[in-house]
């Protein structure tokens, strides 16, 4: 589709014939689905950072519209088919309960491309993307062991999809090389964006004796509170330390402009191909934000880590892992978990004192 | 202890802005008018609240700006409803429709700027008396005022002539009418009362509880604040039991999650509303004692002239 | 001198007519002023929101999609209403229904189960549906609690059980945890009408439902008692009709509506159970049920009046990149305006000297 427009704009050149309005035409449309709000402050607003970096870096080769605000429901079928409508070839879809719908409207248009985050089905023109958010959990689990006085992180909880629980996983094996006997309280919200219940959870946490606050909901909330205690916390998805100049640790940051712009480029040589991309600290398909308020060792042992991770040198599923039943998991990866495993990660390692909500 | 009084301190916040948005409602409900729209005012009144303190740096200016907002949205629900005898029901929807999509326009240049809190109290000697000390005159004023603000409705409805016509008007605007009040005009302020209310409801969330604004924020609260009215049976004294037993369900279903208690907690969450329509069935079948909703909420009223 | 509202001695035939038309009129120019202050052409912007999703098949088909729940729920709630019985909680019935017809696609994934399946489904919703309205129905006319309070607080409820059932019992094994079943089997799903649109069996059933819900009130004796009841109670009681049986029947048809708009949506667009399948269905319908002034022809066209504003908005995300909270405010002044204008069919101003007269009484 996109060649024969090349081919007929070519001619067109070539016929001296080229107006403003076929130049026009020509433009790359890619469109975004987002969930939230564009202001969300987390989540979303990363996306569209990310989307803001495309613009810029393509500039009038391309033309980028989104959806925002989007549910999850019967809804985001018809918003997606609305862009391929419009006349968007690459479509990003920025939510995991967009993965049926995404895949529908891809069955339904071979000749647009979609790029759908997290989810786990995929077509000859639906590629996955996601990031390997656990690595940067697991130096989070070093900072907070070394960090915390009393031994006890609290960590709230969105939904207990594999994502957050391999989060919570990778963080307490990477707090217990600190201090094996680390403990963790989890609270889980049920949502992944209501500061006000976010904030309670943070609270109630601190009340009950942790003194790190580690969140994997979208929200400043938790940091604020965290601040306003004179408490450590970790931020979520964007930069916090606005909400917590003296409490945020370092924050994992979803950079997906280097992806989107990759994508974004394939697309307009004509070498886009449907991929599974789960990138990590090694491509920066996320980054740490800087290591504050904390000594120079820690930071150090965090850098260090993070080195390699990155180098490949350090797997935070390492094998053996042990689950909470004593047990150890089965090893698919070698030396350490296969993503499959990491994928659907559906149980707590030992230590963890607390009992996965549906198991 | 140090928990139990920690706990109780997340509680008083967490039922702050359930507490002021209810008894605006309870007021406008006991005049009669049934206001749904009290999620659009609410988080039309965070936005301006926030706007507003953030612009002048005035924790007070920012919780006048979202009563204000929230009168203002308030009284389009008034002309609708009064002022052109409008079904109150589709009136508060489609008042809570605009007010989210108007605060998102409001808020979107706040978006990302945060403000200080409002302080905690810190009476010397007072606040630090053990037990109790922190509780009673250690939280953000908004707190305290908002048990006050009840206290003073309680007196208005129940010691003040004025009061008693409100509430005659809710429960039989007929008679009220012929008895020579002006009926429109008193449901009109206590409507305007609610809007107040909410308003403040909402701008409490940006101004104490998390000081930034979010768009969609309030996550609901109004429509517990309107639960609440109903749980208390539009009594102001229950009104406060309610939202501390809302609010308290909500804190203790985190607290037992993060002490490893596992129970569901979609069930948990079920409880008041559940516990709501059981009050409302007991309250109506016992019908002595306690007072039941004002005969005449959420009808017309014309005045036959 | 002073104006007050007064009511007409009997519905304005011509206002009835041209308050549609004033209300647009008044939103047009009302959104104008606000596309010129943020900055948008307000021309192509109204084109967009209004012209644009009528110029082809597609949108149309969307607009269909989208009003068909709207349509369904808002039918049941405007027998609720002329019958006096307020049903604010269509949401938790759309969701009961929705939830107890995935329990048999559920329980019958993968199996050899043949085409009774989505049959079986769309009655047992409809039967969860109205069973689920009749709690508030019956709390109402054995206690006399108020049934707009008690339908409200239900809404909640049935969205935990929801909740609670997509993220524990009913979870898709194979669906990494995340919070929805697995998608329905064939057997177990509404048929499209058009290959590759969108358009669904439900679309077909709404309508029929429209012209059961005119044949109804206008041809049989319930449809009357439902009016007079609602009415003139009085009316009612002195002809012997029974008022509480009438609640009764209202909230159950309501319910059983609203129910099997849930399970629809369920085996239809969305294809599997999971939280949020409504955007708000429920509430939404209650104002299509008003615009369309509780009469079956005049909601099926404000379902699709509204269901246009939702395809419009998104065009106008796309095409001019105008903020969704401009639609919704869009939204909020055009449902302002309709009801206002209608009010004047029923009503009507009139300027009267300030002094207070003496009221003549109850009506």
């Amino acid at each position: 589709m996109r060649k024969n427009l090349l081919a007929a704009a070519a001619t067109l050149l070539l016929a001296g014939g080229l107006t403003s309005s076929a130049i026009a035409a020509e433009k790359l449309k890619v469109g975004f689905i987002y969930l939230g709000p564009v202001g969300d402050l987390g989540w979303t607003y990363q996306h569209e950072l990310a989307r803001q970096a495309v613009v810029k870096e393509f500039g009038d080769k391309i033309e980028t519209t989104f959806l925002e605000n989007v549910p999850e429901g019967p809804d985001a079928e018809r918003a997606v088919e609305q862009l391929v409508r419009a006349g968007n070839t690459l479509i990003f879809t920025t939510s995991f309960g967009y993965m049926d719908p995404t895949l529908k409207v891809a069955k339904k248009y071979p000749n647009v491309h979609f790029e759908h985050c997290s989810g786990y089905k995929r077509d000859k023109n639906m590629a996955t993307y996601s990031a390997r958010w656990y690595q940067g959990r697991y130096i989070q689990g070093e900072i907070a062991a070394k960090m915390s006085k009393a031994g006890v992180l609290g960590y709230i909880g969105s939904f207990p999809i594999p994502e957050v629980v391999s989060g919570i996983n990778a963080t307490m094996i990477g707090a217990q090389t600190v201090n094996p006997n680390i403990k963790v309280k989890i609270i889980w919200v049920n949502s992944w964006f209501d500061p006000g219940k976010e904030a309670d959870a943070a609270k109630a946490l601190l009340d009950q004796g942790a003194d790190i606050i580690m969140q994997h909901t979208d929200s400043p909330a938790a940091m604020q509170i965290a601040s306003e205690r004179g408490k450590f916390a970790f931020g979520q998805d964007s930069e916090m330390i606005k909400f917590g100049p003296k409490a945020q640790l370092t924050s994992i940051l979803d950079t997906w402009a280097p992806y989107y712009i990759e994508r974004v480029k394939a697309q307009l040589d004509g070498s886009w191909k449907s991929a599974d991309t789960w990138g990590g600290l090694e491509t920066k398909m996320f980054e740490m934000a800087p290591y504050t308020n904390m000594p120079d060792d820690v930071k150090k042992l965090a850098e260090d880590t993070q080195a390699a991770i990155a180098a490949g040198k350090l797997h935070p599923f390492k094998c053996p892992v042990v689950g909470q039943d004593g047990k150890e998991v089965e090893c698919k990866g070698g030396d350490h978990l296969d993503d499959g495993q990491i994928l659907s990660m559906n149980f707590y390692v030992k230590g963890i004192d607390d009992k996965l909500p549906g198991k | 202890m140090e928990l139990i009084e920690a706990i109780i301190l997340s509680v008083l916040a967490a039922s702050t802005p359930l507490l002021l948005a209810a008894t605006g409602e309870l007021v406008a409900e006991r005049s009669g008018v049934l206001n749904l729209g009290v999620e659009g005012m609410m988080i039309v009144g965070a936005a301006c609240g926030f706007g507003g303190a953030w612009l002048t740096g005035s924790i007070i200016i920012g919780a006048l700006c979202g009563m204000l907002a929230g009168v203002l949205m308030s009284l389009l629900f008034a002309a609708m409803a009064l002022g052109l005898a409008v079904n109150q029901v589709a009136t508060g929807l489609a008042l809570t429709i605009f007010g989210v999509g108007l605060s998102g326009l409001i808020g979107a240049r706040f978006v990302g700027e945060r403000i200080t809190p409002a302080p905690h109290l810190q009476i010397p000697f007072v606040t630090d008396i053990p037990l109790i000390g922190r509780i009673l005159f250690g939280e953000d004023a908004f707190v305290y005022l908002s048990l006050a603000l009840v206290a003073a409705v309680w007196w208005f409805l129940y010691r003040t002539r004025a009061g008693l016509i409100l509430r005659a008007c809710g429960d039989n605007h007929v008679s009220a009418h012929a008895l020579g009040y002006p009926v429109l005009k008193i449901r009109m302020y206590a409507v305007m009362f609610g809007g107040a209310c909410a308003g403040l409801a909402g701008a409490y969330l940006p101004l104490a509880y998390t000081p930034f604004f979010i768009p969609g924020m309030t996550a609901g609260r109004g429509w517990i604040a309107l639960a609440l009215t109903v749980f208390a049976s539009w009594l102001p004294g229950r009104l406060v039991i309610g939202a501390y037993l809302f609010g308290a369900v909500t804190i203790l279903q985190l607290h037992a999650q993060g002490a490893g208690i596992g129970i569901p907690s979609q069930f948990m969450s079920s409880l008041p509303y559940l516990a709501t329509v059981i009050v409302l069935v007991l309250l109506s079948r016992a019908r002595t004692g306690g007072s039941t909703a004002p005969a005449a909420l959420g009808t017309v009223f014309v005045p036959d002239r | 001198m002073q104006l007050i509202l007064e009511k007409r001695a009997e519905r304005s035939k011509i206002v009835a007519l041209v308050s549609p038309l004033i209300a647009i009129g008044l939103t047009i120019v009302t959104m104008t002023i606000l596309f010129m202050v943020l900055g948008k052409n307000p021309i192509s912007a109204l084109y967009v929101y209004f012209i644009v999703p009528l110029t082809d098949g597609y949108s149309l088909q969307e607009i269909a999609v989208k009003a068909t729940p709207l349509v369904m729920i808002a039918i049941g709630l405007s027998l609720c209403y002329l019958a006096n019985a307020w049903n604010i909680g269509a949401e938790g019935q759309f969701l009961m229904g929705a939830v107890a017809g995935s329990w048999i696609a559920v329980k019958t994934q993968g199996t050899e189960a043949g085409h009774w399946v989505l049959p079986a489904m769309l009655l047992l919703g409809a039967i969860a549906g109205a069973l689920y309205a009749l709690i508030p129905a019956i709390c109402k006319v054995r206690f006399g609690a108020s049934e707009i309070l008690t339908s409200l607080m239900l809404v909640y409820v049935a969205d935990l059980l929801l909740d609670y059932l997509v993220r524990g019992p009913w979870r898709d094994p194979q669906g990494f945890n995340f919070p929805t079943t697995a998608e329905f089997d064939p057997v177990a799903t509404v048929p499209t009408l058009i290959e590759g649109g969108r358009l669904h069996l439900g679309s077909i059933l709404a309508l029929i439902v429209v012209a059961a819900g005119a044949v109804l009130l206008g041809k049989t004796i319930k449809g009357f008692e439902i009016r007079v009841v609602g009415a003139a109670p009085r009316a009612a009681r002195f002809g012997g009709f029974n008022a509480n049986q009438l609640i009764l029947l209202t909230f159950a048809i309501s319910g059983a509506l609203a129910g099997l708009a849930g399970i629809i949506e369920v085996a239809g667009p969305v294809g599997h159970l999971q939280p949020g399948i409504s955007p708000g269905y429920g509430f939404t319908a209650i104002i299509v049920a008003f615009l369309g002034r509780l009469n079956p022809i005049g909601i099926l066209i404000a379902g699709l009046f509204l269901a246009l504003t939702f395809i419009g908005g998104e065009q106008a995300q796309i095409t001019m990149k105008i903020p969704l909270d401009v639609t919704k405010v869009f939204q909020g002044i055009l449902l302002f305006y309709v009801l206002a204008c209608d009010s004047l069919i029923l009503y009507r101003f009139r300027i009267v000297s300030s002094s207070p007269q003496v009221a003549r009484g109850a009506h």
